[in-house]
């Protein structure tokens, strides 16, 4: 069992958690994940790290409600448990050589680009970070982002706060500027790590993303959480989460998540139902 | 009088038409009556040429002649001193070409059903006696299991009984390995390999869930723990996929995946328990071992119209157990033999719905002995399908290997260890079951745990010098 040490609503959908895992927080680098699972009978999905405490023991996870399990995540509160907590799973990012990077995030994925933020910062590289929200309301971890940012840019979809627009069409400016990127590390939803991908293909600018495909057991036994690289089968668990951008095979991606989208929903409204009727009682 | 049956005595199963719609055991196991009749078919040879065929050893005409005489708990005891998971082996083995292929009895009939009077025995053990632990001289040192698999239970439970302090982690959250997540509860209920698990935890085995090594701790950090050996039973579960077109569409999953979510995750019993599963109408299986016969019935018991194992040789060379094929059959799975997948084709969505194949024929045997399947020109044939099952195999999972230098591999992937003892190419590090011989059976993985045992004790007893 893992305890939840804290818990900080960032949104009305967005949480985050810090929980006790020793054992992992002594272990685990920017880049990889954890798989848990909330009770008996429950599913295993994966949450990239979004920080850690080496000292204190606890790892952080940040999750948006949008299914059955997650919901059921969101209404934990501190003291109370995890029952299965794993990791740390998958490769660390690797940053070797890097002298200047642009980090991306895209809404959740603001919250999981931080600690690539962060490492790269601690490693003396200059970074520029451009996060991007559907609206001012869905802006989180802003400022901590911002502590690990030489320049931190901010756009919504519909300009509530900061810039109006999408993450890559700051990227495009800072490009045709004349910044210098080495690296580019987009995290987020497929279609915008699919848009910046394209975008610095034009540029010639290496750009690794983080993928996030459906998962089981995050050890590399089942395949389910298979992408195409390079022409080639990797399994995200495994040989990932991080990849090569521009060698992604994001539309088969994009496709392959969707393959519950059925049962998540019959899932979920099950789920509400039986709230709705413990509420009702 | 023994009994000069030619036949075993015929053990009870669940009609094929209710079964194949429920995940409940399919054979009922014997009753009392049945097992002692069948117990009298045992001639009580002198060298028991049944023995050699048991990779544990169990001394087969002793337990059967207590079962005979009605002394189930005696002969629960006997086969318990050399396996520490009876009701597992009884249900798993292939006995027809383990110990029952040495009976005497088999010459003329059916050999004896010892897989049958064995699970009986087991069986009765667990419905009647409360285990009791005797005490076990504790020598103060630790040693670590990676794995909770058939070998690693075996290796724990053994080293547990020569009085260590034995650690065993394991990746997910249930123990059991394919125990748990590969073999269906209609083949071996889950709730019985938990209880086979709590007969070793009673020795003292301590387990470690959600532990990831090579991840979570290195070979090297467990050995600073203070670990005086490590065995290594981490099994062969990295699925093979074929590299044909359309394997990543959707509806195509490993046999790993499709079991894993099935048996591990129940999510045949969506959305009551949460993991979903992607039910089909039409479903093609390809490969034909226990795990393509497993998938294919759950995916039978799953609602499908027509479950088809694909399978490039004939019905001779299947590799899976006879009784698994016979029982598929009478479930209704269809079998397209001597037919290879050479792509699948999907909708404008990127959902299967068509596999194509070739027919093939047999050439002459190849290195392994087996007649090659050879492609017939022409032959291009398809048929509609909305859910793909790749079974073609496994092979060890490349993680510990990654972490662990100095481990030397097979280019397979396979542990090179010494048959003997199980021992690696690293000091105090032994290795058993498929992570050493990729996918093979339950029984020879806990053979290899229990070699392995026996050579950690002699290890740790020599390094500290007693």
């Amino acid at each position: 069992m893992y305890q939840i040490i804290k818990k900080v609503v960032l949104t009305p959908s967005i949480k985050l958690m810090e929980v006790d895992a020793p054992d992992i927080a002594r272990k685990v680098e920017p880049g990889q994940f954890i798989i848990l699972r909330i009770h008996e009978g429950g599913e295993r999905i994966p949450l990239t790290v979004a920080d850690f405490d080496r000292e204190k023991g606890t790892v952080t996870i940040i999750f948006q409600e949008i299914g059955k399990t997650t919901l059921m995540l969101g209404t934990l509160e501190e003291g109370e448990c995890i029952l299965d907590f794993v990791g740390p799973l998958g490769v660390p990012s690797n940053f070797e050589g890097v002298k200047k990077a642009a980090v991306i995030g895209g809404g959740l994925g603001t919250a999981i680009a931080y600690p690539q933020a962060k490492k790269l910062h601690g490693m003396g590289v200059m970074v520029d970070t451009i996060v991007g929200f559907r609206n001012k309301d869905m802006i989180i971890f802003e400022k901590e982002i911002a502590q690990v940012s030489d320049r931190l840019f901010v756009t919504t979809d519909d300009g509530s706060n900061g810039r109006k627009g999408f993450v890559s069409d700051v990227l495009r400016i800072l490009i045709e500027d004349g910044n210098k990127y080495d690296l580019v590390v987009a995290i987020g939803p497929l279609i915008m790590m699919k848009v910046v991908s394209n975008l610095t293909r034009e540029y010639g600018i290496k750009t690794i993303v983080s993928m996030n495909p459906v998962m089981i057991d995050g050890t590399g036994m089942c395949g389910g959480c298979r992408v195409t690289v390079g022409g080639k089968t990797k399994f995200a668990c495994v040989d990932g989460p991080d990849f090569d951008g521009h060698e992604v095979d994001f539309d088969e991606a994009m496709r392959r998540q969707s393959i519950y989208k059925n049962e998540e929903k019959i899932s979920l409204e099950q789920h509400l139902c039986r709230l709705g009727g413990v509420l009702n009682a | 009088m023994p009994n000069m049956s030619f036949n075993k005595a015929p053990m009870p199963e669940q009609d094929p038409r209710e079964r194949s719609r429920n995940f409940s055991e399919v054979s009922m196991g014997y009753t009392e009556t049945l097992a002692k009749s069948e117990a009298l078919r045992c001639l009580q040879c002198k060298g028991s040429p049944c023995m050699q065929g048991c990779p544990v050893n169990v001394r087969i005409p002793e337990f059967i002649n207590l079962v005979a005489e009605g002394s189930y708990e005696e002969a629960y005891q006997v086969i318990r001193d050399t396996n520490s998971l009876p009701a597992i082996c009884g249900r798993v083995c292939p006995q027809e070409t383990q110990c029952e292929q040495y009976c005497v009895r088999g010459k003329k009939g059916e050999p004896v059903g010892i897989g049958r009077l064995e699970r009986f025995v087991a069986d009765w053990h667990m419905a009647h006696v409360q285990d009791t632990v005797g005490a076990v001289k504790k020598s103060g040192k630790k040693v670590a299991v990676i794995g909770s698999g058939p070998s690693g239970l075996t290796c724990a439970g053994d080293l547990a009984k020569k009085g260590y302090d034995v650690t065993v982690f394991e990746a997910f959250h249930a123990p059991g390995g394919v125990l748990m997540y590969g073999i269906p509860e209609f083949r071996l209920p889950k709730a019985l390999v938990l209880k086979e698990i709590e007969t070793v935890k009673q020795l003292g085995v301590q387990f470690e869930m959600n532990m990831v090594v090579g991840r979570i701790h290195s070979l090297d950090e467990l050995t600073e723990a203070g670990y005086e050996a490590i065995f290594i039973g981490t099994g062969a579960g990295l699925p093979s996929f074929m590299g044909i077109p359309g394997e990543n569409l959707n509806g195509v999953y490993s046999a790993n995946e499709f079991l894993t979510r099935v048996n591990l995750m129940k999510a045949y019993q969506f959305p009551e328990s949460d993991t979903p599963i992607k039910r089909g109408k039409n479903v093609a299986v390809i490969g034909g071992g226990n795990v393509a016969m497993d998938s294919a019935r759950c995916a039978k018991r799953l609602g499908a119209d027509h479950v088809y194992i694909i399978y490039r040789r004939s019905e001779v060379e299947l590799p899976a157990r006879r009784e698994e094929v016979h029982h598929a059959k009478e479930e209704g799975i269809q079998f397209k033999l001597l037919t290879n997948p050479i792509r699948i084709l999907g909708t404008e969505k990127g959902w299967v719905n068509c596999i194509e194949c070739v027919s093939m024929e047999l050439g002459e045997p190849d290195v392994s002995g087996r007649r090659r399947p050879i492609e017939v020109k022409g032959s291009e044939h398809s048929f509609d399908v909305d859910i793909v099952i790749i079974a073609i195999g496994t092979s060890p999972n490349p993680l510990i290997k990654m972490t662990t230098p100095g481990l030397n591999t097979q280019k397979w992937g396979g542990i090179i260890v010494n048959e003997e003892t199980g021992a690696t190419s690293r000091e105090g590090v032994y290795a058993g079951g498929d992570a050493v011989t990729g996918a093979a059976t339950v029984i020879l993985a806990m053979g290899a745990g229990k070699k392995a045992a026996t050579a950690i004790d002699e290890f740790i007893k020599n390094k500290s010098g007693r």
